[in-house]
């Protein structure tokens, strides 16, 4: 387990579990972080307020990886200028491309999404792409220079768990690069199942924000997402079609 | 006028450190855009706003 890496545009990670940081005090993502052990961290850009003193940047502990979003994209023009302003920043070369045209389903728009990739991988970037689960879009994303492929698992922020299973499923079987399952993800339990199917690592932040003790759900996750990948990497064991197969020995039965 | 995040200024001549300094940004904390085009932190002192600039001033938030 200790070689055990996660591989993104050829940086390692440990950890599995990418943290988002929407919609919770700043105060609380120190504990977040250090209970979810993770690694990497999701961060929005919006126009700047004067009156907003404190940076969220003072808040994230040393070493983590920093993974501007860019949110509020409605097509690959507005994400690759965001992304622009992510860079210069001073936060690196990753970005997650986030781009939606509508704010009833928050579904992101995988055509787009495909152009703003290609646009930003040939710009240096680390590349990863929040998508609906499509296999034909998952390859051009992997010819585009995407560096992970992020598909949905529920709407955003919805925490109702892997509705999208059977087509991330099929992503994980076909694409050779790293399957994030971002968004929709409501409980441990629900990771926990992503990471047994083959998924690369889980991308967490309502279910966060909205539990009742935030850092204890980080940990939570944690254990959930690091079980999962045992299993995975263990193989899970034989689903019988039918009937039943006794774990005690056929024989040498108390009668006669 | 300069129109910056959306709300016309009169900062006309000024230059993008003046700006920022004038309306209260930590110039470490954000990034500039004109006219669609990144201003490099290098450039604060010499890139001047003018009448008719579009100007974005964004900075990190919390988000997934």
């Amino acid at each position: 387990m200790d070689n055990d890496k996660l591989i993104i545009g050829g940086h390692e990670f440990h950890s599995r579990f990418i943290l988002g940081s929407g919609k919770y005090s700043m105060k609380l993502i120190e504990a977040a972080v250090r209970d979810a052990g993770a690694e990497i961290i999701t961060l929005a850009v919006r126009r700047a307020n004067t009156k907003r003193q404190e940076s969220i940047l003072d808040f994230i502990p040393e070493g983590v990886t920093l993974l501007p979003n860019t949110s509020g994209a409605r097509d690959a023009g507005e994400a690759v200028r965001i992304a622009r302003l992510a860079r210069e920043l001073g936060c690196g070369d990753f970005v997650k491309i986030e781009i939606m045209r509508d704010s009833k389903y928050l579904l992101p728009d995988n055509q787009e999404t495909i152009r703003a990739t290609e646009i930003l991988a040939k710009e240096g970037f680390v590349v990863m792409p929040y998508m609906y689960p499509d296999l034909n879009v998952a390859r051009d994303l992997v010819n585009a220079g995407a560096a992970a492929v992020m598909p949905l698992a529920s709407p955003i922020g919805s925490n109702k768990g892997l509705a999208s299973k059977e087509f991330i499923q099929i992503l994980i079987d076909e694409i050779d690069l790293p399957i994030i399952v971002d968004a929709g993800i409501g409980r441990p339990s629900q990771a926990c199942e992503a990471m047994e199917m083959g998924a690369a690592a889980i991308m967490a932040n309502t279910a966060l924000a909205t539990a009742g003790d935030l850092p204890l759900m980080a940990a939570a996750f944690r254990q959930a997402i690091e079980a999962g990948r045992k299993a995975y990497l263990a193989g899970l064991g034989r689903v019988l079609t039918r009937g039943a197969s006794a774990s005690d020995p056929l024989t040498g039965f108390l009668r006669d | 006028m300069v129109k910056i995040n959306g709300t016309d200024c009169d900062m006309d001549g000024k230059t993008v450190a003046e700006y920022l300094a004038l309306a209260g940004y930590n110039p470490k904390l954000v990034a500039v855009e004109k006219n669609g085009d990144i201003v490099p932190k290098a450039q604060y002192d010499t890139a001047v706003l003018g009448d008719g600039d579009t100007v974005e001033v964004v900075s990190f938030v919390g988000g997934g």
